[in-house]
């Protein structure tokens, strides 16, 4: 016989504001199986638990039924206290009254009805519950890191310094990001590459990390610590194990006038080349897309000249398979581009150019060696307009969200304006000025107060050229929305942080979801901000929201500090809930008729086939099996299966059957 | 529910929200449309500052904004509509801001001549269904005698080009566009 125990919380004013607990405990008590029914204004607290584990043990019960709040919340709480007082943790269920009653209802007599309704029909599925037991996986003590922007090398250094082993994927033929184009940084005005590269140094030699530059990933399968990867790796056109870096290849390479996009097309590259010097690794790549080779099959000079025999004209893409237990995503930003801006002639003019493009004229290794020379001539801009929030919180370009590094990097840009150029003009076009980091509101003021930036409250409407100069139109607000023109040199628009173009389909291949911008979302926004939805899966960096260098890093930390946390034992526990397929005396063996429809139909290919066999070893039957490792327990096959072989634990047909027979 | 503070009661706001369906709200003071007005320099308040009053609602400004010259100088170009980051449709604002200047009486002194203007065009659209330049000259000159000789030097020219017509064109359709006149002076009666 059943033996029920009912809790019922107030959750203080939350439950007991709208519901009459008291006659919800007093009709609970009135169910059939249900021998112990009582409220108390707190369940989840010290006294609330002990109730509970008390009645388990004076009472005998068979099972426990807590009315609170949603399972998500308390759930692992009381199954916990369950478990302490000997009754198996799955013999404990949740009815929720607060967010499916007292807190979308008014108060009154239906609502305290529907708070006895919801407690009838857990009591029913209780009844039927049976002892379930945790299943163990193991953990694949390796982690992917995709994307070797700041984000990626920190957090693969961090589980690597853990004790880990880790396997780095980068896009492009070096690792480092956009911060590797930076020249210097806020709020401290420190070398962007002088701080970067030792690190990326340390990447190359670390012991534990395997670096996959060039490379992308394919496809992810699997689950929390058995995932498997594939991973492309592109065709570099040099053999990394021979190649020594000398760049003989690209001193030689014909194809000299190649827009490089390291330097956001403000310098130019060969055909075969590394991004820049710094690069890590030093290889070379072959873009086939400009190599005389590839358009007209002669060239070959990079094969001559190259000492060691390097080049590899014809290397395919090769595709490597590695077992991980846990990702880290880190895959960074873009910035809009030029067609977005019409009404500024960005992408017409020359001389209008955006934040990076600003950024490569200002470093030192650039293609002007750090001197600010405008595009079009080369000439040293007088007036240097910057323009913040272009593109971004504007609705009518589809970026209502704020770009967040724009303000600093802006007052950056105008303070190295003014550093290199003395009597050069700033004039710097704001809606607000959002400057809440550490040390970044005094930031802004020294640009303004000691290098003069003169800042202009109001947007641009438009830009054109005239008489060889860019006439910006635009207003003060300040000055009563006045409009003003400004004669410029140069325009530099500090055009809206972006997700990758291929952000949504590295979201789908991954599992994980995305917002409208294709930001990759956290799996809550408060606490729980460096793990996806996807179990396993983390995040890091600019791929989740426009971040400066110093959250991109705090935040990869917090991902390696969870990926090191995932890695501490070598084995996973999960719940149970996963499908199985019965199992019946012989002659009959299981209901399964071997069809294996839902073979095709399980996302995870979870099922697989057992062979029945007699003692001689004949095969009697084949019938399907659910792997517990993989399945998850979307219950997709219990649903197609006709002959109703397969159930899944915890939620069988007969539970929910019975939850709604109660109603 | 509990409204937006623009429900709560009949300021010029959600007046404008009633008969335009554009939400002075949704305007963040950026002053993109201001810098790309065509119009701007002439007006006593730029566009943004004709919104800033409408959103603030505050004694005085209301009514300082239907006192302006500023609604009565917009072009309609939409110039702003193109421009504005929240796209406020601002020219449609200007529009209902006129017709509420008119209806409270609180039109600004110069404007009056605009005034004029679009009444000495809409009269012979009204009875012959088409703008009649000769007429709308004669006829503004006449409601507005200060302005008798301005621009009188470009008129042979235009004749001579056959901008001009001495007299009126009609078309088939003059029913109808008397009725839309009819049914328009009645609605705004009404308000
Ligand atoms: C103009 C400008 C100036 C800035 N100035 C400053 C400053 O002064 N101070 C500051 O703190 N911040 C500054 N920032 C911000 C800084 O650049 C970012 O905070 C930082 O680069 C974020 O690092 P990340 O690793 O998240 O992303 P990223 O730097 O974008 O790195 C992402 C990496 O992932 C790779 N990748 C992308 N997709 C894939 C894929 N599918 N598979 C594998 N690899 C992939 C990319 O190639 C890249 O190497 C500036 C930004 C801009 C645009
Ligand atoms: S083969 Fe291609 S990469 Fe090599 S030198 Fe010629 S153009 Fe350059
Ligand atoms: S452009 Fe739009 S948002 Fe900006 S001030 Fe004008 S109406 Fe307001
Ligand atoms: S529509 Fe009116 S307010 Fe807008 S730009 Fe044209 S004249 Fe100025």
């Amino acid at each position: 016989m059943a033996r029920i125990g009912v809790f019922i919380c107030h959750c203080g004013e939350n439950i007991a504001g709208t519901v009459d607990v008291f006659k919800v405990a007093e009709a609970a008590g009135k169910f059939p199986g249900v021998v112990h029914s009582v409220e108390y204004k707190y369940m989840c607290s010290d006294p609330g638990q002990t109730m509970i584990k008390d009645a388990i043990k004076e009472k005998k019960l068979t099972g426990v039924v807590v009315a609170a709040c949603s399972p998500r919340m308390h759930e692992p709480t009381f199954r916990r206290a369950c478990a302490e007082a000997g009754l198996n943790p799955f013999l404990c269920e949740m009815a929720n009254i607060r967010e499916h009653c007292s807190w979308v209802h008014e108060k009154g007599e239906a609502t305290t009805q529907k708070a006895i309704e919801l407690i009838r029909i857990m009591v029913e599925k209780v009844k039927r519950n049976k002892p379930l037991y945790s299943i163990k996986v193991p953990v694949t003590k390796t982690a992917l890191v995709l994307g070797g922007g700041i984000a990626g090398i920190q957090a693969a250094l961090d589980i690597a310094n853990a004790g880990h082993q880790v396997i780095l994927v980068e896009r492009s033929p070096s690792i480092g990001g956009h911060m590797l184009q930076l020249s210097e940084t806020f709020p401290t005005l420190d070398c962007s590459q002088c701080i970067l590269t030792p690190r990326m140094v340390e990447v190359a030699q670390h012991p534990k990390i395997t670096l996959y530059t060039y490379s992308e990933l394919e496809s992810l399968d699997g689950f929390i610590g058995n995932f498997k990867a594939r991973i492309r790796r592109k065709a570099r056109g040099v053999d990394e194990k021979l190649c020594t870096g000398c760049g003989v290849c690209i001193q030689k390479c014909p194809q000299k006038k190649i827009p490089s996009e390291f330097d956001a097309g403000m310098g130019k590259r060969t055909a075969i080349y590394v991004p820049c010097p710094q690069s890590v690794p030093n290889q070379p790549v072959i873009d086939r897309e400009h190599c005389t080779y590839y358009i007209k099959g002669k060239c070959k000079i990079c094969e001559k000249f190259c000492e060691r025999k390097a080049i590899r004209l014809d290397q395919q893409d090769e595709i490597i398979e590695v077992n991980v237990g846990a990702v880290v995503a880190a895959t960074g930003f873009d910035i809009l581009h030029s067609k977005d801006f019409p009404e500024y002639g960005y992408g017409k003019y020359p001389d209008v150019i955006d934040g990076l493009q600003f950024e490569r004229l200002a470093s030192a290794s650039g293609p002007t060696l750090g001197a600010i020379k405008r595009p079009s001539d080369g000439k040293e801009p007088e007036t240097v307009v910057f323009i913040a929030c272009a593109g971004s919180r504007d609705d009518a370009k589809g970026i209502p969200y704020c770009s967040k590094i724009c303000c600093m990097y802006t007052a950056k840009h105008a303070m190295l304006y003014k550093h290199k150029v003395h009597n050069g003009k700033a004039y710097v076009f704001y809606m607000d000025i959002r400057a809440g980091g550490k040390n970044y509101e005094e930031f802004v003021r020294r640009a303004i107060e000691e290098d003069g930036a003169v800042y202009l409250r109001g947007r641009v409407s438009r830009i054109y050229e005239e008489d060889g100069k860019l006439i910006v139109k635009g207003v003060d607000t300040l000055l009563g929305a006045q409009p003003v023109e400004i004669k410029a040199d140069m325009v530099v628009l500090a055009t809206a942080i972006v997700a990758n173009q291929d952000a949504e389909s590295l979201a789908q291949k991954l599992r994980v979801s995305y917002d409208p911008y294709h930001f990759l979302s956290e799996a809550h926004p408060k606490l729980r901000p460096v793990e996806t939805n996807t179990a396993g899966i983390f995040l890091a960096g600019a791929c989740q929201a426009p971040k400066d260098i110093p959250e991109a890093v705090a935040q990869a930390s917090g991902a390696a500090a969870k990926v090191a946390g995932l890695f501490s034992s070598s084995e996973l526990s999960r719940e149970p809930v996963i499908a199985v397929v019965n199992r019946l005396p012989p002659p009959v063996f299981s209901t399964c008729t071997g069809c294996f429809l839902c073979e095709k139909a399980c996302p995870y290919q979870a099922i697989e086939r057992e062979e029945i066999k007699d003692r001689k070893g004949n095969v009697i039957k084949v019938v399907a099996k659910v792997n517990p490792g993989l399945c998850q327990g979307c219950g997709t096959c219990v649903a197609l299966c006709r002959v109703k072989a397969i159930d899944l634990q915890g939620f069988t047909n007969e539970q929910v059957y019975c939850e709604l027979m109660a109603l | 529910m509990e409204g937006h503070p623009e429900d709560q009661d009949q300021s010029l706001m959600s007046r404008v929200r009633e008969g335009t369906g554009e939400s002075a709200y949704k305007c963040y003071q950026c002053g993109k449309c201001s810098a790309g007005c065509p119009l701007a320099l002439e007006m006593d308040y730029p566009p943004s500052q004709i919104l800033r009053m409408i959103q603030l609602g505050l004694p005085g400004l209301e009514e300082k904004a239907l006192g302006s010259l500023s609604i009565w100088l917009c072009l309609a170009c939409e110039t702003c509509v193109a421009r504005c980051p929240k796209e406020v449709d601002l020219p449609k604002i200007m529009d209902f801001l006129r017709q509420e200047s008119l209806r409270r009486g609180l039109t600004h002194p110069t404007a009056k001549n605009i005034i004029k203007f679009h009444r000495a065009f809409l009269d012979p659209v009204k009875y012959t269904g088409r703008a009649f330049e000769v007429g709308l000259i004669a006829d503004y000159k006449a409601r507005n005698p200060i302005s008798a000789f301005q621009d009188v030097l470009i008129a042979p020219k235009m004749f001579f080009k056959g901008k001009l017509s001495l007299a009126p064109h009609m078309i088939k359709g003059r029913g109808e566009i008397g009725r839309i006149f009819e049914r328009a002076m009645k609605k705004e009666s009404k308000k």
